[in-house]
């Protein structure tokens, strides 16, 4: 397989309403990952445009953001796997640099979830699952990661001070965070609240919806070593699929798609979970991030709850999961996320990580789930 | 009247499968089979994804299963505000067929719990609507 490297990655904030347009919000991470880098747009062969299109009121948003960003006349399309889009996205430029069809590609992931009403987003929501045979029993995204939080807590024992935990050490890095939406120090007390939004899942249980946008700029080995000083290579890229429907699927304490996405990008790397120095998971709720330790092989199945009970996956652990808060506290633009636990993890294995700083971090992984278990991606990266 | 009657609120009016509510009408909750490899579906396919058949006969959910997992919803999306709390799981019967839905609200709380037996049931909703529930074996 030829190399594919990381040039350059950049973010806006993750805020709760942006104060401007979709095109406006894309901009925001595209600036920030050409600025100081040395890259011109013009050196941009073609662009890979990533959200959730039920928040959008715009059509075909590819056309108008590439539009925006000064990316025409090059090749521009969208990319959608829900949450996990600009994993998807990541996937489909590797692609197109790894066959010799263009030497640099942009995955720009965007979501303004505040661009439509509540109201509309409520009626959205119900549709986020099977609208044939599920969303007329009245589903929610909550509602089928709390199935699996009881699944989990069934077959392993795992309590719900377990997902506390998780949070908590959520909440410990969110603080650090200047582009995450939720800054604020948290207790276990507060965290324990029963605020249930579907039992076993409480109120910190869940992430915020958030405005935002991110931008990863990829090229081939030969164009990476001209633009970039410390490229960062992609190193191994898996993806799986589970059935949508809840009938389908044969268990309810992991993720399928994440275990199968998980071998399949190992195999690619040639490196095992032992080989990770830091990860970002997909926490959209604390039973996610649970799940994700043992998905990737971090801990044996249902021995999740040891990690984070002796603090392993803190940044001074024996595997530093999320030391940038995770989506539970920067907040989840759908569209956007993948494309900021890339950010993150490129950020660590070039050192330039500040107070989230893993030390000597070289090899780092990206673990981004579309749904419920619908879409997962896994992605492995390495400083050389 | 087609498949617009089945479940609280629908987003599906047709499908081939629109038969599942008049065998809902008549009582039963019921899969497909296919005629050609035999492969067993709930919720219902009008297509086999195993041999391409588009040839199915249907059967009857009626058996005893297992709650493997539930989860009470204390919000909803919109249509469904009036109803909450209510409570969402997943249950396994026989050959592999799995069946989610709501829960029976006479069921006592105490008694739900994964491993609880279970059983299909049609009901009546309002405006002539149908749906079915997981309701104690
Ligand atoms: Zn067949």
């Amino acid at each position: 397989m030829p190399k594919v490297g990381v040039i350059s990655v950049g973010q806006s904030a993750f805020v709760r309403a942006y104060p401007g347009s979709i095109r406006e919000l894309a901009f925001e991470a595209f600036k920030d990952a050409l600025k100081g880098s040395g890259i011109k747009t013009e050196q941009i062969d073609a662009s890979v445009i990533c959200s959730a299109p039920e928040y959008d009121k715009q059509r075909t948003p590819a056309g108008l953001v590439a539009e925006y960003l000064g990316l025409n006349p090059q090749p521009t399309f969208y990319v959608e796997s829900v949450c996990s889009s600009s994993s998807s996205g990541l996937r489909t430029a590797y692609a197109l640099i790894a066959s010799g069809l263009h030497d640099v590609v942009m995955v720009l992931g965007f979501q303004k979830m505040s661009e439509i009403s509540s109201a509309e987003s409520q009626e959205r929501m119900g549709r986020g699952a099977d609208i044939q045979w599920e969303a007329p029993f009245g589903t929610m995204m909550p509602a089928y990661y709390a199935m699996y939080a009881r699944g989990h807590f069934q077959k392993y024992g795992t309590t719900e001070e377990d997902l506390g935990l998780i949070r908590l050490k959520s909440s410990t890095y969110g603080v650090m965070n200047d582009k995450a939406v939720f800054r604020k120090s948290l207790t276990l007390d507060k965290i324990m609240e029963p605020k249930y939004i579907a039992t076993p899942l409480k109120m910190m249980d869940c992430c915020a919806n958030a405005d935002g946008s991110s931008c990863v700029i990829l090229a081939s080995e030969q164009k990476a070593k001209e633009l970039c000083e410390k490229p960062v290579w992609i190193r191994g890229l898996g993806m799986a699929t589970a059935p949508i429907n809840m009938a389908g699927r044969d268990t309810f304490s992991g993720l399928k798609c994440a275990q199968l996405a998980a071998s399949r990008a190992y195999d690619m790397a040639g490196l095992c979970p032992k080989d990770i120095d830091v990860a970002e998971v997909h926490d959209c709720f604390t039973i996610a991030e649970m799940m994700a330790y043992e998905d990737l092989g971090f801990a044996e199945p249902g021995k999740g709850k040891e990690l984070i009970r002796n603090k392993e996956t803190y940044k001074e652990g024996r595997i530093p999961v999320n030391v940038d808060g995770g989506l539970l506290s920067k907040g989840h633009p759908i569209g956007a996320t993948g494309g900021s636990q890339i950010r993150t993890i490129v950020l660590q294995l070039r050192g330039a990580a500040g107070p989230m700083q893993v030390p000597n971090a070289k090899i780092g992984l990206v673990h981004n789930i579309g749904g419920v278990g619908i879409y997962g991606n896994v992605s492995i990266f390495s400083a050389d | 009247m087609g498949f617009e009657q089945f479940g609280i609120v629908s987003f599906t009016s047709t499908t081939k499968a629109e038969k599942f509510v008049d065998l809902l009408k008549e009582g039963k909750v019921c899969g497909t089979i296919c005629k050609s490899c035999g492969a067993k579906f709930f919720p219902p396919r009008s297509d086999c994804n195993v041999c391409l058949s588009d040839e199915m006969e249907w059967f009857d959910v009626s058996g005893v299963g297992d709650l493997i997992t539930f989860t009470q919803a204390m919000y909803a999306p919109a249509g469904f505000e009036n109803d909450i709390p209510y409570i969402l799981g997943v249950a396994q019967f026989d050959d592999g067929v799995k069946a989610f839905g709501r829960l029976d609200k006479s069921i006592k709380e105490e008694n739900i719990k994964p491993g609880m037996k279970i059983k299909l049931k049609v009901v009546d909703l309002d405006n002539g609507r149908l749906s079915y529930i997981l309701t104690q074996a």
